[in-house]
């Protein structure tokens, strides 16, 4: 196996970098989209039930069924694949936004307006920056989930490792075929503990001191 | 209710500072939906610029509610709400709450702000410029006691619960807005810090003079800090508005009586303030001082005991005449006990002092914590033996 990998270093090395950007971008959009749905509902207890529904239902399908489903609009390529990953980063993200943003004390979302600052201010001043611990915990959950979520992508010509995996178990029993899918694998689980690093290190330096525990 | 006193008339300062505006409302009514009764019920009340103005009454009668409707928290029903001589009813509520001050309970601090940028919220919305904002900050946390050097950069939970709500006084000063709401700001805090923090409202309005609307519990802080003291029962219904001295001296109604309570009498205690007595001027030193020459200025003022103050004039301890001598120069221990009121402390917050610190005398703070002179217990019991006497007689 070694020395596949050592073959197909520069393969490799551009597969891994597609696939963590992919990951990443899909991840930061993601957690916009979440952000802003999470801000619209956890003002409504309505709203936000059916906010929990929506991700607690949207995890539980599967990631191949959603990949068939974008192929007939958007066909093989990209498109489906960045859908299909944002929806997945999107949903633990916005789990924990609504929760996060319902725990902040009311009593300092009152000294807020009491003080004058309009709704938006105390949501971007006070309430989101209260919750962030709780939302980049949800962003870690998504971004280990979603990096196994984008080698399913590859299914679809999406970029990244899924290509090692999927073309090696295709030819399951062919030369190298072990190698290639385990070469995938293990490098989508070294990477993901590499970013949840990253996550672990951004929220060390985003909290701020007066909220850490 | 035989046994209430005549009120001995106010130690108002005649030339008190004013700089809070009149607050007016008029038929002002909140109904939530669902209830067959408004929680608050065509409420009108004068409230006169630089007055402190307490609301006390049973729980949810509605003194949350109508002190949030002056600053538009909750919307009224009903009724027109006016600060000076503008009618604010209608006004776009974050621009009021900008000019009105606001101390809640919890304190409601920001917790992943540091105290300063707690502090300088409003004046950084209101465009102030950084400078000032900072200059702002130092000034209002020296203000409400504490050292800015020190708390400028701590974060809320580094801080006690008295002096996260000292910063929140000092918050809702920092704009300098002509009008304070205070929604059972020193509820939660231990009896002996509430004293302390009463005291310096009090020396921080004689300074400033706003006018101030106190939601509180508590009828003897009412009696100590209300300049007027509003009565409500449920509706919001006001029973009786009136002073502090009047309304223990008459009660109008049966239902007031039983709310002040009993033991009326002792309740002279809380309206008869240490600045009406006469302080007793102490020898004083400044640490470092050379110690014998103030045993010597001592001896010659027949003092057996000298308040020792530290390099801002704040006392620190009071050592014996035996104990000085002992150094060659003055020591800058801090006396941890060493018990301190603040001018606007009644008798009875200077008594319960001196029996927490078994101590037969109370140094007293003026401005800026410096000493304005020291009370004995002797002095106070004179005070209340005369006081007797006048209404005996
Ligand atoms: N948001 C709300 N919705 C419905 N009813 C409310 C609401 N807020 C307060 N009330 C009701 O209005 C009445 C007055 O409440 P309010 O909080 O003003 O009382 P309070 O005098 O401040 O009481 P406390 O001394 O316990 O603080 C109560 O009967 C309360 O149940
Ligand atoms: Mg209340």
């Amino acid at each position: 196996m070694w020395d596949f990998v050592v073959d197909r270093r520069g393969q490799i090395a551009y597969q891994a970098f597609q696939h963590v950007s992919l990951v990443v971008q899909c991840v930061v959009l993601g957690t916009l989209i979440a952000l802003v749905l999470a801000a619209l509902v956890y003002r409504s207890a309505l709203a936000t039930s059916v906010a929990n529904a929506v991700s607690a239902v949207g995890l539980t399908i599967p990631a191949f069924a959603l990949l068939g489903f974008l192929l007939a609009p958007f066909g093989f390529g990209i498109t489906p694949a960045v859908i299909a990953v944002t929806f997945y980063a999107a949903l633990p993200v916005l789990r924990n936004a609504v929760v996060g943003l319902a725990g902040v004390d009311r009593a300092l979302i009152e000294s807020a307006r009491g003080m004058g600052m309009s709704r938006m201010a105390t949501l971007l001043r006070v309430e989101l920056p209260l919750a962030w611990p709780v939302i980049l915990a949800g962003v870690r959950v998504s971004t280990q989930m979603v990096m196994g979520i984008a080698a399913i992508a590859a299914y679809v010509l999406g970029p990244g490792l899924g290509g090692f995996i999927f073309t090696g178990l295709a030819r399951l029993g062919g030369a190298n075929s072990v190698n290639s899918a385990l070469t995938g694998t293990i490098a989508i689980v070294l990477l993901a503990l590499v970013l949840d690093l990253l996550l672990l290190l951004l929220g060390r330096l985003t909290t701020p001191r007066g909220i850490r525990v | 209710m035989s046994d209430t006193l005549p009120a001995p008339s106010t130690p108002a300062a005649p030339e008190r500072k004013v700089s809070g505006v009149p607050i007016r409302l008029e038929g002002v009514t909140k109904r939530y939906s669902g209830q067959d009764r408004p929680a608050v019920d065509s409420v009108s009340l004068d409230i006169a610029a630089g007055e402190t103005v307490m609301f006390v009454g049973p729980s949810g009668c509605g003194k949350t509610t109508l002190l949030k409707m002056i600053n538009r928290l909750i919307e009224p029903s009903d009724g027109r709400i006016h600060l000076g001589d503008e009618d604010v009813t209608s006004q776009d509520p974050d621009q009021l709450r900008r000019r009105i001050g606001y101390v809640i309970q919890a304190g409601g601090l920001f917790p992943h702000m540091t105290v300063g940028t707690n502090v300088g919220m409003v004046p950084r919305m209101l465009g102030w410029e950084k400078q000032r904002v900072t200059e702002r900050i130092d000034e209002l946390l020296d203000l409400v006691g504490l050292d800015p050097d020190v708390y400028r950069d701590r974060y809320p939970k580094e801080l006690s619960g008295g002096q996260q709500q000292r910063v929140g006084v000092a918050r809702a000063l920092a704009a300098d807005p002509p009008v304070l709401l205070m929604d059972e700001p020193f509820g939660a805090v231990d009896p002996i810090t509430r004293q302390r923090l009463q005291d310096e409202l009090i020396r921080i309005q004689l300074e400033l003079g706003k006018t101030i609307v106190f939601v509180t519990h508590d009828f003897d802080e009412a009696v100590k800090l209300g300049d007027k003291i509003v009565i409500f029962d449920v509706g919001a219904r006001i029973v009786q508005y009136d002073t502090p001295e009047a309304i223990l001296a008459e009660p109008a109604e049966e239902y007031v009586a039983d709310f002040v309570g009993a033991g009326a009498t002792l309740k002279q205690l809380t309206l008869t303030r240490v600045n009406s007595l006469e302080l007793r001027q102490v020898t004083t030193a400044s640490v470092g001082d050379d110690a014998a020459e103030a045993v010597a200025r001592a001896r010659a003022a027949g003092d057996d005991f000298v308040v020792v103050l530290d390099k801002r004039g704040r006392p620190i301890s009071w050592p014996t005449l035996a104990e000085v001598s002992r150094m060659s120069t003055v020591p800058p221990t801090v006396d941890e006990r060493l018990p301190v009121v603040g001018l606007g402390a009644t008798l009875n917050d200077a008594l319960d002092t001196m029996l927490a610190a078994s101590q037969g005398g109370v140094v007293v703070l003026g401005r800026r914590d410096g000493m304005a002179g020291v009370v004995s217990i002797e002095a106070i019991m004179e005070a209340i033996q005369r006081t007797r006497q006048e209404t005996a007689g």
